[in-house]
């Protein structure tokens, strides 16, 4: 909506705070992330100091203490491969599925592609026990090989369904273009729609990533020494010493883990936006 | 009814560029269909809009029936605007899309059915009170948006191309539609197109714009017979007036002027015409070639004629011009000026 | 009525069922085993008497579901993730309305907003709500703080967000709509710039302001995308247990538990796999009833 309201001035005020109030609400826990991880404790657990201000020097002890005394870069390199690996996996479960069912199977691809993207609604609360006794049968309890067994059945279901969208909105006749200059079905695939749908399989990649890093049930139920874990269940449980919270150190954490995936998204947004609405905005 | 009148309105989008609009000014008469016309970007339809009360003026003042609105929202200026895809509520049915405009200025509740079906009786749509936007076809959403447009009785119509999503054959019916609703209403009236036919067909007046100026506002037959430069010369008319520089002017004359001199009598200006191309239209002839000989030799100059079977590719003719239909045109400012001894040899 | 010609099957299409089998069928083999199979020995468990540690299994019958049904933290649970789903997506939809309005026209700095609105969706959930946990702390609240400070309490008296009842349920609700806002605010905002500009101005010439035309043209016209977005939202708030793990663990005295949470509590805390496994089945009608109103959105954005 473009339409220049006549009463400006008014508008643009009540838009300026809207947007303010729901930026503090919203933002403002990784604020705090910020502030938190740079106090010294003893300013941090003082009462009577205000909060919002630094009543003491700004520190690098929390850093230090988590990058040397913690797992917590084993941890973001547990991500990372689990990360790499379900990645991989997806993409080669997933684009030739989107691909096949998008142009091959007809009406019934399409029927296919509905249950397929059905069985994303399945969560993992409801799966996590069983997987936990089939992981247990498997002998994986406790590797990082039960999450890549198990988080595919996430990111698949999900980009199938986003790669569909994004195949079929490619022209048919480019594919009857290359068959006629020679190349087979599959060749055509390969050697056509992949080098053209980089920026869907991107966006499949970098969602993909996000979900194993936001993961937490499964990381939870499936591992349980302190060296394997993942970002999101380590820094939770094994930054706590007992009872006790080592909040400098957590918020840095937290801070550290969250921003990179942050940025990944903000990129490919539009797309996956498109990936959820491709049904209904028509 | 209203007279719209602009006065000296301009609007600029971008700092330090040329604006859409430049420094406007008309007035509309009463009850009249004023067409806007130009080709795309010449400003028409952000002119039509600032009367509207969509873009605000970057400087000088709209006044509807007498008051100045540059300040008043639309809702407020009592005008109806029909909108290119004719905007309608898809969500709602055509009753409703009808109604909504009373809705929206708060008119009782117990007087929406009546009204509602008063435009719609207007428009003959009132079997179509139920059904959905998408379920209609192209002409019947035009004459639902002109329902809505009529409903709430406003001083002026604004229409924004409204025939040109429609395809060629429903066109032109859809135009005679149109022309049939304006007599029946009445009201004045502002209609912007690209589409010189559709100008002239529909306009009672012309307001011929390029590049944010006008160029000309005059009857259909001043902008043709009578144009106020080359540009207004070149547009109206298909194909457009052949025109060649000679001596110091601009000299002009439509194809149809432009014809095999045994069919011609009286004054004209003898030319010889060498055919490089027909093309046989059904109706006419459009004939395309250059000129043999004199000062405009290798001139391409075009002919529109009812019969040309017997013209030869290749061959040349002679062909004439009544002297009384050539236009003069100063070099230099493209401006029409009066008749001039001009030698063709 | 333009006439158009029908448009050309492409070729291959019904030539090639063996490659197209062959390219989707590892993806939809991988779904079997590893969705359909463990779904099923979730009701396989339900019935028996798994535990951790037994090798055992015998068949209980409905033994399970009756002591569940029987076990009033069941029904909190039960409770608790009717109001958690239902009452945040309603603070969900209304602000991420007011938000994808706000949001709309362009200006200045408008990414970096839209980079901050989105934290609390894209940063993995546990740490969100470890961020909540710290902001919500008994003692060292900076909202406590502020509060204190504003007078609004004495020194040291400030509510213990997370330690009492009612409280703990309206953080939970809370840090749940905080972490959906963002996703159906950008969700919605697409649905809005998918709206062709002429409409909203055939509104304000037909006379109506801005509150109208929001609310009985622009937002109606939205009723695909926006069921999307509660579609969606509801599924993500209703299977979740990690808000409620990391803020509460399901306390104080189980009653922020939660279906998901319950099920984890005493699935693999508790090590009852049988009663964890019927707890978590207990999710299943609701996402039927979610998944049935996806297909009618996807059928009809078919037919359209």
């Amino acid at each position: 909506m473009s339409l220049e309201l006549s009463h400006g001035l008014l508008s643009k005020l009540v838009r300026a705070s809207v947007l303010a109030v729901f930026t503090v609400l919203l933002a403002f826990p990784f604020y705090w992330m910020v502030i938190t991880s740079f106090k010294q404790n003893v300013d941090l657990y003082t009462m009577e100091n205000n909060p919002f201000l630094f009543n003491a020097k700004p520190t690098l002890a929390h850093l230090k203490f988590l990058f040397s005394e913690t797992r917590f870069v084993r941890w973001l390199g547990n991500t990372a491969f689990v990360g790499i690996v379900v990645v991989a996996i997806t993409l080669v479960l997933a684009v030739p599925a989107a691909y096949a069912l998008a142009r091959l199977a007809g009406r019934w691809g399409e029927r296919l592609g509905i249950a397929i993207f059905l069985t994303y609604l399945v969560p993992p609360t409801l799966l996590f026990i069983p997987l936990s006794r089939v992981i247990a049968f498997l002998g994986l309890q406790d590797s990082l090989w039960a999450l890549i067994l198990a988080y595919p059945t996430f990111t698949v279901p999900f980009s199938i369904w986003l790669l569909m969208g994004f195949f079929k909105s490619i022209p048919r006749e480019l594919e009857d273009a290359a068959m006629v200059d020679g190349l087979t079905r599959f060749g055509a695939f390969l050697k056509l729609m992949i080098p053209i749908s980089t920026s869907g399989i991107l966006t499949v990649v970098i969602f993909a990533f996000t979900l194993v890093t936001q993961e937490f049930v499964y990381a939870l139920t499936f591992i349980s020494s302190e060296s394997n874990q993942m970002i999101g269940t380590g820094i939770p449980i094994f930054l706590v010493r007992g009872d006790v919270y080592y909040w400098g150190a957590l918020m840095a954490a937290c801070l550290i883990a969250s921003l990179p995936v942050a940025f990944l998204y903000n990129l490919f947004l539009d797309r996956f936006i498109a990936g959820f609405t491709v049904g209904a905005v028509k | 009814m209203a007279v719209v009148q602009t006065r000296n309105l301009t609007k600029v989008f971008k700092e330090g560029h040329l604006g859409a609009v430049n420094n406007v000014s008309f007035e509309t008469r009463e009850g009249e269909f004023l067409v806007f016309l130009g080709p795309s970007g010449s400003g028409k339809t952000t002119l039509l809009r600032m009367i509207a009360g969509l873009e605000t003026p970057t400087s000088g003042d709209i006044l509807i029936g007498g008051q100045v609105v540059n300040h008043l929202s639309p809702r407020d200026r009592r005008i109806a605007m029909v909108f290119q895809s004719y905007a309608l509520y898809p969500h709602l049915s055509v009753y409703k899309n009808i109604a909504f405009p009373l809705k929206a200025q708060k008119v009782p509740k117990d007087q929406h059915r009546q009204k509602v079906e008063w435009a719609a009786g207007l428009l003959g749509i009132g079997a179509l009170l139920e059904r959905k936007p998408r379920e209609l076809s192209g002409g019947e959403r035009q004459r639902v948006a002109l329902a809505r447009a009529i409903v709430r009785e406003p001083a002026v119509f604004l229409l924004d191309e409204p025939l040109s999503n429609l395809d060629a054959k429903l066109r032109a019916s859809a135009r005679e539609e149109l022309e049939r609703f304006h007599r029946s209403v009445g009201t004045t009236s502002i209609y912007v197109t690209h589409d010189q036919v559709e100008a002239m067909a529909m306009g009672d007046r012309i307001l011929v714009l390029n590049k944010g100026v006008v160029h000309q506002l005059g009857s259909p037959t001043a902008v043709y017979d009578d144009p106020a430069d080359t540009f207004v010369a070149t547009f109206l008319g298909s194909p457009p007036m052949n025109l060649a520089e000679l001596n110091e002017v601009i000299v002009g004359f439509r194809p149809e002027h432009f014809l095999p001199s045994v069919n011609v009598t009286g004054e004209t200006v003898p030319l010889r015409f060498k055919v490089e191309n027909t093309e046989y239209l059904g109706s006419e002839w459009i004939v395309s070639g250059t000129l043999v000989g004199g000062k405009l030799d290798s001139k391409k100059v075009v002919s529109r004629l009812p019969n040309a079977q017997h013209l030869q590719l290749g061959g040349v003719y002679d062909f004439v011009v009544p002297t009384r239909t050539l236009k003069f045109f100063d070099r230099t400012s493209q401006k029409r000026v009066a008749a001039k001894d001009v030698t063709w040899q | 009525m333009a006439i158009t010609s029908a448009p050309v099957k492409s070729v291959g299409a019904s030539q090639s069922p063996f490659l197209s089998t062959a390219m989707f069928a590892p993806a939809v083999l991988y779904i079997l085993l590893l969705v359909g199979g463990p779904f099923l020995l979730a009701i396989f468990y339900a019935f028996s008497d798994a535990r951790i540690g037994n090798t055992e299994l015998h068949y209980v019958g409905l033994e399970n579901f009756r002591s569940i049904l029987q076990s009033p933290s069941f029904r909190i649970a039960i409770r608790n993730s009717l109001i958690f789903t239902i009452g945040s997506q309603i603070v969900v939809i209304v602000s991420a309305n007011i938000l994808a309005i706000a949001l709309e026209s362009a200006f200045r700095g408008r990414g970096f907003i839209r980079f901050l609105i989105l934290l609390p969706w894209v940063a993995p959930i546990s740490l969100g709500a470890i961020g909540w946990k710290w902001l919500l702390d008994s003692i060292y609240s900076v909202i406590s703080w502020v509060l204190v400070a504003l007078h609004f309490f004495k020194p040291f008296s400030a509510p213990m967000w997370l330690g009492e009842p009612q409280l703990a349920i309206a953080s939970v609700l809370l840090v749940h709509s905080w972490r959906i806002i963002p996703f159906s605010t950008v969700i919605l905002l697409a649905g809005r710039t998918a709206i062709p500009k002429d409409i909203p101005e055939a509104a304000a010439v037909d006379g109506a302001g801005f509150w109208r035309t929001q609310l009985q043209i622009v937002i109606p016209m939205m009723r695909p995308i926006l069921s999307v977005a509660v579609l969606f939202g509801l599924i993500f708030t209703f299977t979740d247990m990690t808000v409620v793990y990391i803020l509460t663990a399901g306390g104080p005295f189980d009653s922020t538990q939660t279906l998901p949470s319950l099920a984890f509590t005493m699935g693999i805390q508790g090590s009852d796999l049988a009663a964890g496994a019927a707890i978590s089945l207990f999710l299943v009608p609701l996402l039927v009833i979610l998944a049935y109103f996806m297909l009618r959105l996807a059928r009809r954005a078919e037919v359209s």
